[in-house]
């Protein structure tokens, strides 16, 4: 059900393009708060894997998720270009490590293609759509799924 | 005329009202005659009635205008007050408290006419004496109209809408041979802390399959909207059969349906049919408005206030002005002689100050919780038919208004507890040259740091063979382990999921609800919750809480490269102890400090770390306590004493069992707080 408002919503909306490895990702620009520079991360024992830890953003604790290792792609490398990007959603903020930000597309509905649910990796539940601009492709990130918090409850 | 702004002030003043009017009421059943309270009653319920016939709400305007017409009768003198009267009284309290309730959450006071109450207050005009019994009738068709609503399809999960994900979600578990189901639970009515008990159901589902969707969505469950059920669909290896055996463990769980998901037959959402999109929501809000509205209503209209003592407000004030005055003068420390050092002196002394101050802007009187436990006690006496009398001290002792909100249940359960277990029937107690009439006491007081709320009574207590027996017999120990644990550990058993030692299942305790859920509620506060028996005595359930939730002070170890915070309260001493002094219990590492043996905890272990220098001859070990237990952790080497902001970590990190927050030091770098009591 919110999947399918989620789609609607898009229709003619911007997206940052963001680099891991080789691939060109898209993250709606509506979830994003701040883009910041690699900061120290404090590492959390215990917490899933792909969360590298919490950062100190202007007073606030904020965790970091890798997305890299949440997709099984190979740890981060830190360099120049690396970004933590932080977007929120329902109230909960969240940083995503990415190689680079490249930049801000438009795209209309026309733009986007639906992906099949064909495949079998896990990775494509956090896929919503290709996104073409000219020559290439640029793969959207379902925000939602990717940040949904597993936990089913706390007291 | 738009009225909403006064709503606020409008929720306050009523609910300030009719807990005056219940403090009253409960007075003159003792004193039936006593006029100043006759006139005090009178003068409440003409205010409430006042009050919600300007903010347009007729229906309680109704109920309390005819209220007050019984009432004035009685204090003309034309009537008397007598028991019959005084429970229709109560019965109307009951019915305001239900419209304030409905006007907080959803802005509006409801639809139920209370017709019966009207009726039985009318029947007291007319000097027929129509017993309050009447009212119980009308919630029982209430209930009952629940009830029918759902016999219509109880298999809820039936009737679940799957989106595409959900849809192949499900597909991809048939291929890798598992199973998928739809499983309805319902439970118990009258069970408190639902959430709770959501969570416990939750886990228990987690541990044998994987979630796949939740109706109401699981962010609605953990905000206790919903009603007594909820579904889910769950992938799993396991059989049905496994599934209800291990639900029908849970407590409080009245009912719990289970079936194959069939993809042929289940609705689902299209996702690209927008046309059809639009019929689905339409079908989907009229399904909604049976679970009276869930999403737009269900949220609080009005936020939640504290009110101030003025007097509080100009310390305030002070405190912010001095700021301001440091402020300048560190902006000419460099151009002046004044040392650099007092200036940060008096800094630190308006800081702490400035703390104290807005901790006490937050903080809210007990009493706040403990008035309405009078007329629970009064309630809990005529249902059970026992004599009981509520003795309370320290009511005016303060506590962080979030505690304030939250402490509200888990008391209530220990009192129910306390009359309804703990108390014995006025036979035996005469029997075994007891009063008969029982007694409750609930007591408050500030303890250090700490608040301590203290529920006892001096009924039965608690049997420990007893307990151990039902233990063994329920399988929650073996007969082993049962033989090598003392008596203490045995009571502790009490606070562990689904035990209960009630002989019979009454409709006020006994189910095993509640200890367990307690105990997890006072945790989650931050607090711990311990009880002492004596048999024949009674028992008394000892909740310790903190005093402040924001800021503490901590000690600042270091292990590895990474800095860690344990609160300073739960430290005893550190000890330099050498390594040749470590000595061996069936494997685990311990040490004798002066007559007492203390388990060692290497907390390098315990948080995933490299042991950086494994030929150390001597190690610093921090001696914390939890209650009486005490442990030791092993450091690398100590920081300092340092006062700190306790931060959450935000949703996506709850589960973490030995991290109970984070913070932000000097530097700017986040320092993770232990949580000492689930690390010992």
């Amino acid at each position: 059900m919110e999947n399918n408002e989620n789609a609607q919503k898009i229709e003619l909306s911007q997206f940052i393009v963001v680099k891991l490895g080789v691939e060109q990702y898209g993250i709606n620009i509506q979830y994003v708060q701040n883009i910041v520079r690699m900061i120290n991360i404090t590492r959390v024992p215990k917490a899933p894997y792909y969360i590298k830890g919490v950062v100190n953003l202007r007073g606030d604790i904020i965790p970091v998720m890798s997305i890299r290792l949440k997709f099984d792609m190979e740890e981060d490398i830190q360099t120049d270009s690396t970004r933590i990007i932080f977007v929120k959603l329902e109230g909960n903020e969240i940083g995503l490590i990415v190689d680079e930000v490249k930049e801000v597309i438009q795209l209309s509905e026309a733009d986007i293609d639906n992906i099949s649910r064909e495949s079998h990796e896990e990775k494509d539940a956090y896929v919503f759509g290709v996104g073409k601009i000219g020559e290439s492709l640029v793969t959207l990130l379902n925000i939602e799924e990717l940040i949904k918090v597993n936990d089913p409850l706390k007291v | 005329m738009d009225v909403s702004q006064y709503l606020e002030i409008f929720i306050d003043e009523s609910k300030e009202h009719l807990q005056s009017l219940n403090t009253c009421l409960l007075a003159l059943e003792n004193k039936p005659n006593d006029k100043d309270l006759i006139n005090e009653v009178f003068r409440s319920a003409h205010t409430l009635k006042g009050m919600a016939a300007t903010m347009g709400f007729k229906r309680m305007n109704q109920l309390t205008h005819d209220m007050e017409n019984v009432l004035s009768e009685i204090r003309l003198g034309n009537m008397s007050i007598d028991p019959v009267l005084l429970d229709t009284m109560f019965k109307c309290l009951d019915a305001l408290e239900q419209y304030v309730e409905s006007i907080v959450q959803t802005g509006n006071e409801g639809e139920n006419e209370y017709k019966a109450i009207i009726e039985a207050l009318n029947a007291a005009l007319n000097g027929e004496k129509k017993p309050a019994e009447v009212a119980v009738e009308a919630e029982a068709v209430l209930s009952q109209d629940v009830i029918t609503g759902e016999a219509v399809n109880e298999r809820k999960h039936q009737t679940l809408v799957f989106t595409d994900f959900e849809r192949h979600a499900v597909v991809q578990a048939k291929k890798e041979n598992l199973k998928s189901f739809g499983v309805t639970i319902y439970l118990s009515e009258g069970c408190v802390l639902k959430s709770a008990r959501a969570f416990i159901i939750f886990r228990t589902l987690e541990k044998l399959g994987s979630i796949i969707k939740s109706s109401p969505a699981v962010q609605d469950i953990e905000d206790e909207k919903f009603e007594y059920d909820f579904s889910v669909v769950v992938v799993s290896s396991e059989g049905e059969d496994k599934f209800l055996k291990e639900l029908g463990n849970i407590a409080e769980v009245e009912k719990v349906l289970i079936d194959e998901v069939d993809l042929e037959t289940a609705i689902t959402a299209p996702i690209s049919d927008e046309d059809d999109q639009r019929d689905e929501d339409e079908e989907e809000q009229k399904g909604r408005t049976k679970d009276s509205d869930s999403k737009s209503t269900n949220k609080p209209v009005t936020n939640r206030t504290v009110r101030v003592d003025i007097e509080r407000l100009d310390t305030l004030m002070n405190l912010v002005s001095e700021l301001i005055i440091i402020k300048n003068g560190l902006l000419t420390v460099e151009n002046t002689n004044t040392n650099f050092s007092e200036q940060i002196e008096y800094l630190e002394r308006i800081t702490t100050n400035l703390h104290d101050a807005v901790m006490k802007v937050r903080m809210v009187p007990i009493e706040r919780v403990f008035n309405r436990f009078p007329r629970l006690i009064r309630d809990l006496s005529r249902k059970l038919n026992k004599q009981m009398v509520l003795h309370m001290s320290g009511e005016e002792t303060e506590l962080d208004r979030t505690v304030i909100d939250e402490i509200g249940d888990p008391l209530v359960h220990l009192i129910r507890n306390a009359g309804d277990h703990g108390l014995e029937t006025p036979d035996t107690r005469v029997r075994s040259g007891k009063d008969a009439t029982g007694n409750v006491y609930l007591k408050a007081y500030q303890d250090g740091n700490n608040v301590v709320i203290e529920v006892g009574e001096d009924g039965a207590g608690i049997d420990v063979t007893k307990v151990k027996n039902k233990a063994i017999n329920s399988g929650a120990i073996s007969y082993d382990q049962a033989s090598t644990m003392n008596d203490q550990e045995i009571i502790e058993l009490l606070f562990r999921p689904s035990f209960s030692t009630a002989d019979k299942i009454s409709d006020v305790s006994g189910r095993g609800v509640g200890l367990d859920v307690v105990k997890t509620k006072i945790e989650a506060l931050g607090g711990d919750i311990e009880v002492k028996t004596t048999l024949g005595k009674g028992s008394t359930f000892i909740i310790r809480l903190p005093l402040t939730l924001a800021i503490i002070q901590a000690l600042m170890v270091q292990l590895n490269e990474e800095k860690y915070a344990i609160p300073l309260n739960s430290i005893q001493n550190i000890e330099d102890v050498k390594i040749s002094d470590i000595k061996y219990i069936q494997g685990s590492e311990v040490i004798n400090l002066r007559g007492r043996v203390i388990p060692i905890i290497r907390l390098h272990d315990k948080l995933d770390l490299q042991v950086a220098d494994e030929n150390k001859t001597s190690i610093t070990v921090v001696i914390v306590n939890k209650g009486d237990k005490l442990a030791g952790f092993v450091v690398d080497s100590l920081i300092g004493q340092q006062e700190i902001v306790i931060k959450t970590l935000g949703k996506y990190l709850t589960n973490l069992k030995m991290i109970a927050g984070a913070t932000i030091l000097g530097d700017g770098e986040v320092a993770l707080i232990l949580d000492v009591n689930s690390l010992v």
